[in-house]
């Protein structure tokens, strides 16, 4: 069920581009070309620490018209379960990682007439692909880009610097905002929008797009969330009576995968679907849904959950696996 | 005649108000007018207010269409003979509409393939349109051997009206010709034509 084909990169570079962000550039290890991908695409990337494997993805940010390196950016985020921080710390320069090929979630509307890019924070990272394509493609279109500062933003003195036609950036230290209303109001048919941040502002966005009369076909969104960490439970499979311990730091799929079952995903960030498993019993514990997948009402009805980035808290599960 | 599971075959979900346009152009034939009525009912107080009505006069039971739509209120009702007067009066409106515009099309299908054509050719998502079909089965049907359209289909097989050929009408649609296609249905056996029926009517 695994569809993803996993491949073997180089480090080729590691840079730090603001306070808590660094980029790393991926070579292929032979001469082998690396597969090409569409801007928006993102890569899983295997982290193993001793026992513990996480897999997270990341959007490609390099251009998709260079097909010699894929680079990513890492925000380090201090409070998760490792995986970042394991990337800022302990990788580094010429140490070969297992990325897998790229999948697009995030895809470029290509019949749309102009493009509104709405980034706040890491979340400028797939839209740095889609620039490199859209000045490729002489596309119209415009980036808003909202940071905290210009140390904790990434390639936000860059942009600053480069001053190109259509970017406009943002710093909330200094109390500006993005005038959204005041944008989206006045767009052509033809006209798509995409958000890529906190999650907070993808709702704010979202929200905003429906009340001034956008349909939603015009409107793209991605969020990758982590998986939380909580306390530990067991998962039961109806089929095949396995029961299996997940741990505090672990999510359901990754516990699935270390007992070798071969479970269904694809992004691991809770935006695809993929991995939404039916719920057969729950006991001693409420489930916690972090995906952005199932709908408001899907969750209320507890009886699937994506087992990428969702877990109970407690007691046990049992999965029709 | 037809086969089964086409998946190109269009699906038409039903008028429903989107209430957070801020503007709505629909676009109508006399049998459509009822599915607009229907619509209204779920409709808010400001609605008409910020609909416009392209009618087309075509279709329907002989009732006066304009006397159905003008209790209503709309902003601006236009009437046109024909399909093809309408669909040029929406590409002048779409031409300088915002992003808060919605579009509507009811009635027949050659009515709502060309209202979803000229939708695509603005940058309109087609499955963003809200579509229902109302009257008349007939179809608008592309020959795949001349390429040549002939309107208002309500038999099949039909003979193409630029090429002659007796065509089977299949399913499978065309958006970007707003069109089904036929095909010669006596290839592999000139002469060997089965019976017509009124499929479409």
């Amino acid at each position: 069920m695994t569809m993803r084909n996993q491949r073997l990169v180089r480090v080729e570079s590691i840079e730090r581009v603001a306070s808590q962000i660094k980029r790393f550039h991926f070579a292929p290890i032979d001469d082998a070309a690396l597969p090409c991908f569409s801007a928006g695409a993102h890569v899983i990337v295997t982290m193993r620490k001793g026992d513990a494997v996480y897999r997270n993805p990341y959007s490609l940010m390099s251009s998709p018209l260079d097909p010699r390196r894929y680079s990513i950016s890492v925000l380090r985020v201090a409070e998760s379960r490792g995986g970042s921080v394991h990337m800022h710390e302990n990788v580094e320069v010429g140490e070969v990682l297992e990325i897998s090929d790229p999948l697009n979630l995030f895809p470029i509307a290509h019949t749309a007439r102009k493009h509104i890019l709405i980034a706040g924070g890491i979340g400028i990272t797939p839209f740095m692909a889609m620039l490199a394509q859209f000045r490729n493609d002489k596309s119209h279109f415009e980036l808003h880009y909202a940071v905290r500062s210009p140390e904790d933003g990434a390639y936000f003195k860059a942009l600053e610097a480069e001053g190109l036609p259509g970017v406009r950036l943002y710093r909330s230290d200094r109390g500006e905002r993005i005038a959204l209303n005041a944008i989206l109001q006045n767009q052509r048919l033809g006209t798509h929008v995409y958000v890529c941040g906190p999650q907070r502002m993808i709702d704010w966005a979202l929200e905003t797009a429906k009340l001034e009369g956008w349909p939603d076909e015009n409107v793209h969104s991605e969020h990758f969330s982590v998986p939380t960490p909580g306390n530990p439970f067991v998962v039961k499979l109806a089929t095949s009576g396995k029961e299996i311990h997940v741990g505090e730091h672990q999510s359901i799929l990754e516990a699935l995968e270390q007992a070798g079952v071969d479970a269904p995903y694809l992004c691991r960030g809770g935006a695809c679907g993929q991995c939404i498993t039916r719920i057969t019993n729950t006991e001693g514990g409420a489930v916690h849904h972090n995906d952005h997948y199932l709908t408001d009402e899907e969750k209320k009805e507890g009886d699937r959950i994506a087992t990428c980035v969702s877990r109970m808290d407690g007691g046990c599960l049992t999965l029709d696996l | 005649m037809l086969v089964a599971g086409i998946k190109s075959r269009p699906v038409y979900r039903g008028l429903r108000p989107d209430l957070f346009a801020k503007q709505n152009i629909v676009v109508t034939d006399a049998a459509g007018c009822e599915a607009v009525l229907d619509m209204m009912k779920l409709a808010d107080e400001g609605f008409p207010a910020r609909t416009t009505i392209l009618l087309c006069r075509t279709g329907g039971n002989g009732k006066d269409p304009q006397d159905v739509l003008n209790p209503l209120g709309f902003a601006n009702i236009w009437s046109f003979p024909t399909v093809e007067t309408a669909t040029s009066r929406l590409n002048a409106a779409l031409n300088t509409a915002l992003m808060s515009t919605r579009l509507y099309a009811t009635g027949s299908e050659p009515l709502i393939g060309s209202v979803i054509r000229t939708a695509l050719e603005h940058g309109i998502a087609h499955n963003s349109v809200f579509t229902e079909h109302r009257g008349s089965l007939k179809r608008r049907v592309q020959c795949v051997h001349c390429k040549g359209l002939t309107e208002d289909v309500t038999t099949n097989p039909v003979k193409c009206a630029h090429c002659g050929l007796t065509l089977i009408v299949r399913d499978h649609y065309s958006r970007r010709y707003a069109a089904f296609q036929g095909v010669r249905i006596d290839a592999e056996a000139p002469g060997e034509i089965p019976e017509t029926k009124a499929e479409f009517q």
